[in-house]
């Protein structure tokens, strides 16, 4: 028999890529969320978690590298996704009416895409520069980067603090689905695993909701002390 | 009961259809689905029309020929129910409903409400056969088969190949009904030793055939009227992973076997 397609081009190829990179995509928004939480600890413990990453240098380029490379794995995957899914009916129904899917799993690119944007803008933020321009590149006492000033002084402004809450709610759907399904997708039967597929998706996401959306808005309501920002 | 039906009427493969409503009247609440659209065809018959052509066979609910979408939901609203075993007692009088066929780039329609779903039978092909020694009759028990097989290959073997999994489905994927056919065989000791060649070469048939990509919504089990969970799709997705790495399917590819 010929082989049309590389197993990993085919449907259960694309979506195991897509759940792979999924799953790596979300081991790193913990990670980040659990640094970002330390606002909360002071501006001390803050710019010097900052200057920890800063000063690994070569190792921080790797790891930027290594998730706009799964970054870009997850969306490309989508896509083609998308594409087969679109291809395989090409009719559509004149009555369709979902009996158990969610409208989270319905809206996966759309959350996705979302999520994405905010990804482009959160860089331009708080990384480059671009966003808010007069609140980033300070130095506190000690001459590292105010990172604690930027944030605090950044969320200050309700519309920038919007834009980061909406974005995490559209996070909480695509991973209220998005994690359940990874685990279907990579063949997890174990009875005892089975809460993977279940309620897990929506907690990890609450979790990553409740820790992300919870900085700019107690940062809104003035309940993190500013200091010098 | 007297009912509007909105049926999709379509002349032949690749012309397009439309809707087309039709006043019934004179329903009984314990005919089935398929009894009211014969009085629906008696009818147009009669007025010299051309009848409305549905797939049917059994009538009670195993050779999974009937198909339609009814209301939006394949196999129409009752759980675990073939059209042609839904009563007119689930609707109420005076409602409207929708009939449309199976719709998958998979499933040509041939004629109105009937499709060709030859592409499952080709999947099913692409499996292949178990390996058994033909010839005089095997020794009973010579194979034993653990009772925890057995069973979960029956339930896997209750799959009739309707392909209401894939009407039902956003992506029109028909992981559910290819998943049911691998744990059928896969799952017992007489298909074994085919199992990595057997799931390899049925995926790639599915996706040859055009279904969609599975994205986990499990409106096939919702509407698959023998119930096959979804548990299958993990397996097979599983095993899938494991075949496709595996050394001996590298090197069956390379001698182009597989
Ligand atoms: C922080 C970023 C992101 C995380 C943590 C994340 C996480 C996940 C996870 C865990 C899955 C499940 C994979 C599966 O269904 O097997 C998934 C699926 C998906 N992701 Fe993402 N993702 C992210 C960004 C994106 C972006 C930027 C897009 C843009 C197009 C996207 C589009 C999708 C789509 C379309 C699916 C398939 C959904 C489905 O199964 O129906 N994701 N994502
Ligand atoms: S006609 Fe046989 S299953 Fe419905």
């Amino acid at each position: 028999m010929s082989r049309k397609r590389p197993p990993l081009l085919s449907t259960i190829g694309t979506k195991t890529t897509m759940a792979v990179t999924g799953l790596l995509l979300l081991g790193f928004v913990l990670v980040h969320m659990l640094g970002n939480l330390q606002v909360y600890a002071g501006r001390e413990k803050l710019n010097a978690y900052a200057k920890l990453l800063q000063d690994a240098g070569g190792v921080l380029w790797v790891a930027r590298g290594g998730l706009l490379a799964v970054f870009v794995l997850h969306v490309v995957s989508a896509f083609r996704v998308a594409a087969m899914n679109k291809a395989a009916r090409p009719v559509p129904y004149v009555s369709a009416v979902p009996q158990v899917t969610s409208t989270a799993a319905r809206t996966m690119l759309l959350s996705g895409l979302v999520v994405a944007a905010f990804v482009v803008y959160h860089v331009l933020h708080f990384t480059l520069g671009v966003v808010d321009a007069g609140n980033h590149g300070h130095l506190d006492a000690k001459g590292r980067h105010d990172v604690y000033g930027m944030v605090v002084a950044g969320f200050r402004q309700w519309p920038i603090a919007l834009s980061y809450v909406v974005a995490q709610v559209l996070l909480f759907f695509h991973l209220a689905h998005g994690v359940s399904s990874a685990f279907q997708t990579l063949g997890v039967t174990h009875p005892r695993l089975a809460f993977l597929k279940g309620r897990f998706g929506t907690v990890v996401a609450g979790v990553v909701l409740v820790g992300n959306v919870s900085i700019p808005l107690t940062i809104l309501l003035g309940l993190v002390p500013c200091g010098a920002c | 009961m007297n009912l509007t039906l909105h049926v999709w009427r379509q002349e032949g493969p690749g012309v397009p259809g439309r809707m087309e409503r039709h006043e019934v009247a004179g329903v009984s609440p314990d005919m089935s689905f398929l009894e009211m659209m014969d009085l629906v065809n008696e009818r147009l018959v009669r007025e010299g029309k051309e009848p409305v052509a549905f797939e049917h066979d059994c009538r009670e609910g195993i050779c999974g020929c009937c198909s339609m979408v009814v209301n939006g939901a394949a196999h129409g609203p009752k759980k675990a129910t073939t059209v042609c075993q839904l009563h007119m007692r689930t609707f109420k009088d005076g409602d409207t409903i929708t009939v449309e066929p199976w719709r998958a780039a998979a499933f040509p329609v041939v004629r109105d409400l009937v499709v060709d779903r030859s592409a499952l039978d080709r999947v099913i092909a692409a499996g292949g056969f178990v390996s058994v020694n033909t010839g005089s009759a095997p020794d009973g028990n010579a194979i034993p088969v653990p009772k925890e097989a057995a069973d979960v290959s029956m339930d896997a073997a209750a799959c009739i190949g309707c392909g209401a999994c894939v009407a039902a489905c956003p992506n029109a994927s028909a992981m559910l009904f290819t998943a049911a056919k691998v744990a059928h065989l896969n799952r017992l000791p007489q298909g074994v030793p085919e199992a990595a060649r057997r799931v390899r070469a049925m995926v790639e048939q599915m996706d040859a055939e055009g279904f969609g990509a599975c994205t986990n919504h499990y409106e096939c089990m919702e509407a698959c009227p023998k119930e096959i969970p979804v548990r299958f799709i993990a397996e097979m997705n599983r095993a899938w992973t494991k075949a496709s790495l595996s050394a001996e399917s590298a090197a069956a590819d390379k001698a182009g076997f597989g």
